[in-house]
């Protein structure tokens, strides 16, 4: 008799081997995918979005490659996942992460051909990283009691964050200008407070960081351009037609001087409204909603600075460097905390209109204007150099440092070797498997970078198997170089959340001996 | 299709729109009952056990789940067939009532139901082998209790409890942490068990995840989590000795459900109608302020104004805070839920000793945490991993230590697991077969054998020659007289699992076998299946 159907008509079921290779092959097709971006040399590329207008997007980022592609294999999308996470978590390694869950898998598919079973192999894989970790955790240098060299550190970090980056050319401006803007957080990762303008034009080199603070934005007509010593009232409130916010309320009137008169009523209330915003003795005031021409006049008429249509992050920055509060009712001028700054004045960046805050009280937020060729460069430019600056913030509340240029990967893999061959059982194959995928990383970015990677890898192991050594690649010599001296040099919890969620990725899709895949959602057809 | 005719040889219908039915009988539906209900179980076979694989499933929406545990796996699994559905919902009531051993449910009925096909090919009535399955699962379940064991635990003495809870995540993915993870579920329901009462509302407890960090990150917290943040960016990110206001209704204008008009025709109602409106919000916040509040929880929303008049005063809120929610903080801080503005007072107000903002990660996730409780009877664990998948794998996995854990709040009394317990009843049953005299003396016996295939299960996932293992085991308990031998999963090296530590709760084996026998029952006694045209 023929086996009774269980699922529904388009749900489909696979078992056993073909579920696993199945689950293999989308995870390495990934891995493949955003191989070729890794390390200095890696390629960028374009993904075109499907929506109207075609949008182009240039880029280099692991995280966004995947996030904008449709995936329908399921492992596939365990590895965007992982991306996605470690870039919400950290920032960067996004790419790394999948190349190495990738190389884990394929090392996993070797063994599982030759009928090693999938729980052994993970029993391997996790010994092997916690052996791993252990190694990193032995190396890590930690710089922190030394602000000169922490400092360093740090700009040594931004650098090779961004070298493989399109901002490589200019790296040292731009790991300069993170780094400053890192600093200038004190320890706090809320990168909400440094406020990245894009504005075309120029060349990258002109992009600059500025200690006050940028908002997009015009001056009123006939307002006063430029003020000394501002006092600012920050607001959210409605400077349009201050509704009646009673339910159910409503104007019904029969005749047209009742109208008039309650227009004037309604006029009377907002210039209430605007006379005790002035009261409180301000000459700039910045409201996130709209600001309609009747107070903006009555505003300009007292020399005050309005600013209208700030959006909520604008807002919330402004209020956060300058020291106001966020106001929304007018009531007691007294004791609403103002905002300070020296000097508000419009300036010109290339050609639009910016209105500056300097001298502002608190330090922490500050403005990074990016200038670039197109808005493709921008975009990546500002992706970028978030990147750096999420590792950079991570760095300082973690300020253990490890070498880069595949340093650490070698370091790890010569521990998990020694492991191997100390452990006893099939799963010393797993475990021998996992140094070679940690290898595979610094190959990849041997082999994107043009050099003969078979011979470089050698001779790094050769170097590695000394006691202590810094040795990693020198991808602009293209030989074996002193990463010490190059100073190229990693996170350590970048690298550690890559080697843990690699794992932990590859560990689950490993499992996996079963794919039933539901029949989609039919859409609704519309007419 | 059987046709009725009348006296005079004419056939009349029966059924509506009879010829387009499809319709199986006798022998014949029993049969391909007993395979759709086989095809289930074997299905999570291979997911029983420490050394079980998981399945990826994925939704109708494209997105991918990863798991282990039977209930979900089926749950998720688009079924069509009416007796794999019966299976689901099998799954379901072991899941709803023990919480764990939702794999084991399935595959035993499954193999109830292959030895019954096995029955009704040597032409022994269904309802026989009932009444033989029915005996036979009150013998099993009388044995398991005479060879469970009580095991003594107290609020300081946690770890007997620990041990059970890390046999229940052994099989699951989290099984790297299986011990943290286990102290965790256990002092959760410590924390919130009614001891003298003997029961647990695992209500109380709250599993909350958050992508990111690591599994070893994951905490208990004696308080609430929520994943809130303040409503104005600069009120206070902590407060020490809150004193909490718990409120349902929103910081606006009143909006009467009645359907009314308020009209404005002259410019003195304009005018006296924004002086009420203005009054409005200040009576609000004076009202909260005036009970001594230091903090606002609020289900609903804020005006603007009165989110800044808030700030103003000092005033620390929270908004849109859910229902749920709401209570297990009401019930944690000891403070009552308010309606109105007007019943505030000083006694509704909840205590918390500390309130946090916390922030995670380079996005602007911010979560808010409510400890020192004035009642700490609420609990939050919060569940921090790699990915999405994981986070919502260990939350199932959490959730069955914790029912575990409860169980043996209710009732303390353990078997050993590792298939010990089955093959131990197997014996049980294959012995007193033969005192029964009948058909049913066959049907009890085939019972004993369908018992023998969980620790089969168990063997053939971890990779030993699984008649080599079970026979061994086997004779091994008969020879020393020893319920406690077991299949050796992880490889320790005895199957004693007495000394592995490997427990399982009493109540929840007693149910699998219930259950099981209850749905092969009902399975058998199916004899007709009708199934519309398609259309």
């Amino acid at each position: 008799m023929a086996a009774a159907r269980l699922l529904k008509d388009e749900a489909t079921e696979e078992k056993g081997d073909r579920a696993r290779m199945a689950s293999f092959i989308g995870a390495m097709a990934i891995a493949d995918l955003v191989k070729t971006t890794l390390g200095p040399k890696g390629m960028d590329k374009i993904l075109q979005s499907t929506g109207r207008g075609r949008n182009v997007t240039v880029t280099n980022d692991g995280a966004t490659i995947l996030k904008s592609l449709h995936i329908d294999n399921p492992a596939a999308k365990v590895l965007v996942d992982i991306s996605k996470v470690q870039d919400d978590e950290v920032g960067d390694g996004t790419t790394s992460v999948v190349v190495l869950a990738g190389e884990l898998l394929r090392e996993a598919e070797k063994l599982v051909n030759q009928k090693i079973h999938p729980m052994t192999i993970i029993a391997g894989y996790r010994m092997a990283a916690e052996c791993a970790r252990n190694a990193l955790l032995l190396k890590a240098k930690d710089n922190k009691q030394d602000p000169d060299k922490f400092k360093s550190d740090l700009m040594k970090i931004a650098m090779t964050t961004l070298s493989s980056k399109i901002l490589s050319q200019d790296k040292e401006h731009f790991a300069k200008l993170a780094v400053d803007a890192v600093l200038r957080l004190k320890g706090s990762t809320n990168l909400e407070s440094i406020q990245i303008i894009k504005k075309a034009g120029g060349s990258l080199k002109d992009s600059f960081l500025d200690e006050g603070f940028v908002l997009d934005k015009k001056i009123g007509i006939g307002q006063p351009k430029r003020i000394e010593n501002a006092k600012i009232l920050v607001a959210n409130t409605a400077m349009d037609t201050d509704k009646v916010k009673i339910y159910g309320a409503r104007v019904r009137v029969d005749s047209m001087a009742k109208v008039a008169e309650i227009e004037g009523a309604e006029k009377e209330k907002m210039k209430q409204k605007v006379q005790k915003i002035i009261a409180h003795g301000i000459n700039c005031f910045v409201n996130r909603q709209l600001i309609y021409n009747f107070p903006e006049e009555l505003f300009a008429d007292a020399g005050i600075l309005a600013i209208e249509h700030a959006d909520f992050d604008g807002i919330e920055r402004l209020a956060l460097v300058t020291g106001g509060e966020i106001a929304s009712t007018f009531d007691n001028p007294e004791s609403v905390k103002l905002g300070h700054c020296k000097l508000i004045e419009e300036i010109m960046i290339g050609e639009d209109k910016l209105i500056h805050f300097s001298g502002v009280e608190m330090g922490q937020a500050c403005t990074v204007v990016l200038r670039g060729a197109s808005s493709h460069v921008l975009d990546e430019a500002e992706r970028s150099l978030h990147d750096a600056l999420c590792v950079l913030s991570q760095t300082v509340n973690d300020s253990r440092v490890l070498l880069g240029g595949g340093w650490p990967e070698m370091v790890m893999a010569k521990e998990v070797d020694e492991l191997a061959r100390k452990t006893p059982g099939k799963k010393s194959h797993a475990i021998e498997a996992f140094s070679r995928s940690l290898q595979a990383i610094p190959t990849i970015i041997a082999d994107n970078a043009g050099l003969d990677s078979a011979e470089l890898i050698s001779q790094l192991r050769a170097e590695h198997h000394k006691d202590t050594t810094s040795a990693g690649i020198n991808i602009i010599s293209g030989g074996v170089g002193d990463m010490d001296k190059l100073g190229v040099s990693e996170s350590f919890k970048v690298k550690q959340a890559v080697l843990l969620s690699a794992t932990e990725a590859a560990e689950m899709i490993l499992r996996v001996d079963e794919i039933i895949t539901c029949a989609p959602r039919k859409r609704e057809d519309r007419m | 299709m059987a046709l009725a005719f009348d006296e005079y040889g004419r056939p009349f219908i029966i059924i509506k729109e009879q010829e387009q039915k499809a319709r199986l009988r006798g022998l014949e539906a029993q049969k391909a009952n007993i395979s759709a209900g086989k095809a289930v179980a074997r299905i999570l076979r291979t997911s029983l056990g420490p050394k079980g694989m998981d399945k990826m499933l994925q939704s109708p929406d494209g997105d991918v789940i990863i798991t282990n545990d039977g209930a979900t796996i089926l749950e998720q699994m688009d079924v069509d067939n009416q007796i794999a559905k019966l299976m689901v919902e099998l799954s379901r009531s072991q899941d709803y009532e023990i919480g764990d051993g939702t794999t084991g449910v399935v595959v035993l009925a499954g193999a109830l139901l292959e030895q019954a096909e096995k029955l009704l090919e040597r032409g022994i009535h269904p309802v026989r082998i009932s009444e033989g399955y029915e005996m036979a699962s009150k013998l099993a379940v009388d044995h398991l209790e005479s060879i469970s064991q009580k095991f003594e635990f107290s609020v300081t003495n946690i770890e007997p409890l620990v041990q059970t809870c890390m046999t229940t995540l052994s099989s699951k993915i989290v099984n790297r942490c299986k011990r943290a993870l286990a102290e965790i579920a256990v002092k959760a329901v410590l924390a919130v068990a009614a001891l003298e009462r003997k029961d647990v509302n695992l209500e109380l407890i709250k599993v909350e995840g958050k992508v990111g960090g690591k599994l070893e990150d994951t905490e208990l917290i004696y308080g609430i989590l929520v994943d809130k943040d303040m409503s104005h960016p600069q009120m206070p990110k902590r407060i020490e000795d809150a004193n909490i206001a718990i409120l349902t209704c929103p910081f606006e204008p009143p909006k009467p459900k009645t359907k009314h008009k308020i009209d404005i025709d002259t410019v003195e109602k304009f005018q006296t109608l924004r002086q009420q409106e203005l009054n409005y919000f200040d009576d609000m916040v004076q009202k909260c302020k005036d009970v001594g509040a230091t903090l606002v929880i609020c289900q609903w929303g804020f005006d603007d104004e009165a989110n800044h008049l808030l700030m103003h005063r000092n005033l620390p809120a929270v908004r849109w805070v859910g229902g749920v929610e709401l209570e297990l903080i009401a019930i944690a801080t000891g403070g009552r839920i308010v309606p109105r503005f007007q019943e505030l007072t000083t006694e509704k107000l909840g205590k918390a000793g500390l309130v946090r903002e916390k922030s995670f990660g380079t996005t602007k996730d911010r979560m808010l945490y409510i400890e020192h409780c004035a009642n700490s009877r609420a609990v939050t664990i919060f569940i921090r991993g790699g990915n999405k998948m994981m986070i919502e794998e260990t939350k199932r996995s959490l959730h069955d230590a914790l029912c575990v854990a409860r169980n043996l709040i209710r009732n303390n009394s353990i078997v050993y697991g590792g298939g010990s317990a089955e093959i131990s009843c197997a014996i049980a049953v294959e012995a007193a077969a033969d005192r029964y005299p009948g058909v049913e003396q066959y049907a009890i016996r085939s019972f004993a054998e369908a018992l023998d295939s969980i620790p089969m299960a168990l063997a053939e996932n971890s990779g030993l020659p699984r008649i080599d293992t079970l026979t061994a085991v086997k004779s091994q308990q008969i020879k020393e007289n020893n319920p406690y031998c077991g299949i050796d999963c992880n490889d320790v090296g005895t199957n004693n699992m007495r000394e592995q530590n490997v427990f399982e709760t009493l109540i929840g084996k007693q149910q699998q076998i219930l259950l099981a026998t209850q749905v092969v029952k009902m399975i058998l006694k199916i004899d007709d299946v009708i199934t519309p045209a398609e259309y």
